[in-house]
């Protein structure tokens, strides 16, 4: 039951649940105190000791259901050598035994699979497929790729060999018994198939998870499918939910400095300076600021989602960001990244100004006029876009002066470093004023370049 | 009837919080068993008014044990939770042990024989004495044990979550000036939250996680049936059928058990003998929090009205 447990939990971590050897170690102590006779009771006292929240209880239930459902293995896998032995090779003591069970009088001379096959226990078979499959360590199965490997392993270890061996016997000298065979063995093959995907399932799920993630991140992101938009978001979601672990706790520690003693004395000049109250000093700390305008136009229209989201992490990181959003103009959208969820707050930043053409200059003299107050000498200024203002005025000059007003401009683009200047990109041009440009396509250039950002606050 | 000891088994802990009035699904109670014999502390997660803070009255009342609640708030810190030293007192002995220190010291021929002298009476400013405990210091020093609820740990800043990691694993505080202090009697502890802020991992696995939701038909009418004892059975069905019709609604704050249960004591003070058209409009809002939501559900309610009796006659 050990090892069950173990490979239970390795299935769980297949299943995306990260398990510590800590709350293994408590499962298995639950366990031992409720025991495995009710398996309602099993399955909650995983789903308290091992998941840490709702997904993972969902995920964790699914994988314990997958696999509970599995016939266990009949022998401890010490004895399963000896079950092989008996199984590949043709041992005529068992064989007798087996014979009485409805393989027939033409079974004779068979081996044993075949008996097994011919007289369709399905208990027998599956017990026998279990074995095989704990012999073949088939819960080392980590890549789709390995399914063809894994199912081979286990029919050998059935002795599929013998059974071949008996269908070319059979053929000249009892066609329909060989026919029967046949499909038996399809029949065989299919459901080894099934255990294996189902193992795959179970363990497999982590490594091809892992390898789809590293996938995703260097992927460029306005070469993204449909399909895995979802995948990214949940990428995305993941490095802010990084960012915020890393940065947001320093931002709040010592809210209450040292002792001021000045203060504290003067204070308490009316008790013969006996300090009944304490004054403290409060730590000075230049607030964040950071200001980002992101492009939504149509040219970035799929990576200004990511953009989107970013921004929208930033602003549960950092205490003050103004975020503004413009294709032809320019409006601010920090409200509703605050106060909606990023689905929402996407929509409706793209109804009200995405898709358009850029206008790169028209939305600079829009911030120009209507936020310029905003940015001071502490303020880090982010640009999102890929600076392609379809040859109109770029008004470079409005970022110059927005460069000189802050503390530096940091321009993120979309687009690799061949294609700045070519066409209407106006990346040369801007470029001057800025601090910091960059290249930031793939999830991972996005998760460096704001992690730099905030990092230098902190 | 207290009872220190850890119950013998699942059931032994769902009939003994019902008997306390707290209706357990079989999950919670398997959580509080395993609780108990296994000495974790929970942490349960789930929407506002589903009973997570009841969850620790129910299991306070029925060990007999005593209760101490710490609410969480933004800025919470070692000082409140914890313990503080007691300044004022400090100052106060200071200065009445002055004429004390005095005779003590008068002996001494040097500045340097005052000093080893003063060295050798030890930091009896820094002792037990001098110890304002807060709550969970207080509920380390329980003789008899105790069930600490840490409420809304969500609400407290991150670094708080670190203040606690040391009871929650080992049920121990350790003071600087006056070294670690064991728990008398292991505290049961609940920590709740309603999942405003990701708690850290290092919290998450020195708990059980339980996660509470909305209940189902039949258990949520077991918990008004225990809460509200002069609700006829029809009403109380068609009360909860309707509930479970509202909670599909997308709404802003979906119902949950208590007010369900408050809604439930209104509909006995009012005499209702079933669900009535009017009567579910005069008191939609003790079930809803925001016009918006009641404004959304108002045309809705014949229809759920119809079901929740439907319902009724075949289940």
């Amino acid at each position: 039951m050990r090892e069950n447990l173990h490979r239970f939990f390795r299935a769980a971590r297949g299943a995306g649940v990260r398990l510590s050897p800590a709350e293994s170690i408590d499962a298995m102590r639950a366990v031992s105190k409720v025991g495995f006779a009710d398996r309602t009771v099993l399955r909650d006292t995983f789903l308290l000791t091992l998941a840490k929240t709702q997904d993972e209880k969902k995920a964790l239930g699914d994988c314990f259901d997958l696999f509970f459902d599995q016939p266990e293995p009949q022998s401890p896998p010490e004895d399963s050598k000896a079950n092989q032995e008996d199984q590949s090779g043709s041992s005529p003591s068992s064989d007798s035994s087996d014979d009485a069970s409805g393989g027939g009088e033409q079974a004779e001379g068979l081996g044993q699979l075949a008996q097994m096959l011919l007289a369709q226990d399905r208990n027998q078979i599956s017990a026998a497929i279990a074995n095989a499959a704990s012999a073949a360590s088939l819960s080392d199965i980590r890549y789709f790729t390995q399914r063809g490997i894994f199912s081979g392993r286990i029919l050998d270890r059935m002795g599929i060999e013998r059974l071949r061996d008996d269908l070319d016997n059979l053929a000249e000298a009892n066609p329909a018994l060989a026919e029967r065979l046949t499909n038996a063995l399809d029949g065989l093959r299919g459901t080894v198939r099934d255990t294996v995907s189902q193992a795959l399932m179970l363990y497999g799920r982590e490594e091809a998870e892992n390898l789809r993630n590293e996938i995703l991140r260097n992927a460029p992101l306005s070469r993204i499918e449909p399909r895995q938009v979802e995948q990214m978001r949940h990428l995305i979601r993941q490095i802010a939910r990084r960012l915020r672990e890393r940065y947001s706790k320093p931002r709040k520690r010592q809210r209450r400095g040292h002792l001021d003693v000045r203060r504290t004395i003067r204070r308490n000049a009316a008790w013969g300076g006996v300090p009944f109250l304490t004054a403290w000093k409060r730590r000075h700390r230049d607030r964040p600021k950071i200001v980002a305008l992101c492009d939504v136009s149509g040219s970035v229209a799929r990576v200004s989602d990511f953009f989107l989201l970013l921004i929208h992490s930033l602003h549960e990181v950092v205490d003050d960001v103004r975020s503004f959003a413009f294709s032809g103009h320019l409006i601010e959208v920090s409200d509703i990244l605050e106060s909606k969820s990023p689905e929402e707050a996407m929509a409706e930043i793209m109804s009200k100004v995405g898709f358009g053409s850029s206008d790169y200059g028209n939305s600079f003299d829009d911030f120009e006029h209507g936020w310029m107050s905003a940015i001071t000498p502490q303020t880090t200024v982010i640009v999102l876009g890929d600076a392609r203002s379809n040859n109109l005025d770029p008004r470079a000059d409005i970022l110059r002066r927005i460069a000189e007003r802050s503390k530096r401009v940091v321009w993120l683009n979309p687009e690799g470093r061949m294609a700045w200047g070519w066409g209407d990109s106006e990346m040369p041009r801007y470029s001057t004023f800025c601090t910091v440009v960059r290249q930031c396509a793939t999830a991972k250039q996005l998760e460096r370049a704001v992690s730099d950002i905030v990092a230098s606050y902190q | 009837m207290a009872d220190i000891r850890p119950s013998a088994s699942i059931e032994a802990v769902e009939s003994g919080l019902a008997a306390q009035g707290y209706i357990a699904s079989r999950q919670i109670a398997t959580a509080v068993y395993l609780a108990q014999q296994i000495e974790k502390p929970i942490l349960v997660e789930g929407p506002a008014g589903v009973g997570k803070t009841e969850l620790a009255k129910a299991i306070a009342a029925w060990r007999g044990m005593k209760m101490i609640r710490l609410q969480c708030y933004e800025g919470l810190d070692e000082a409140k939770a914890l313990y503080e030293w007691k300044y004022a007192k400090q100052l106060l002995y200071t200065q009445i042990l002055k004429d004390k220190l005095g005779e003590v010291l008068g002996g001494a021929p040097t500045l340097e024989a005052a000093l080893n002298q003063l060295h050798d009476f030890g930091d009896v400013f820094f002792s037990k004495e001098f110890v304002e405990p807060r709550p969970l210091l207080q509920a380390l020093e329980q003789p008899a044990g105790c069930v600490l609820l840490i409420d809304e740990i969500d609400k407290s800043d991150a670094e708080f979550e670190s203040l606690l990691l040391e009871i929650l694993s080992d049920f121990q505080v350790t003071i600087p000036e006056l070294g670690t202090v064991v728990a008398v009697a292991p505290p049961t502890v609940i920590l709740t939250s309603n999942s405003e802020r990701d708690l850290g991992d290092a919290l998450k696995r020195r708990c059980l996680h339980l996660h509470i939701g909305f209940p189902e038909q039949k258990l949520e009418e077991r918990i008004v049936e225990s809460r509200v004892p002069g609700i006829s059975q029809t009403l109380r069905k068609q009360m909860v059928g309707f509930i479970h019709e509202v909670r599909t609604l997308d709404l802003k704050k979906l119902p949950s058990v208590s007010e369900t249960i408050d809604w439930a004591r209104v509909l006995v003070l009012l005499q209702a003998p079933e669900l009535g058209h009017e009567m579910v409009k005069d008191t939609l809002n003790v079930l809803l929090k925001y016009e918006a939501d009641i404004e959304a559900t108002m045309p809705q309610v014949s229809t759920f009205i119809a079901k929740a009796s439907r319902q009724n006659v075949f289940g």
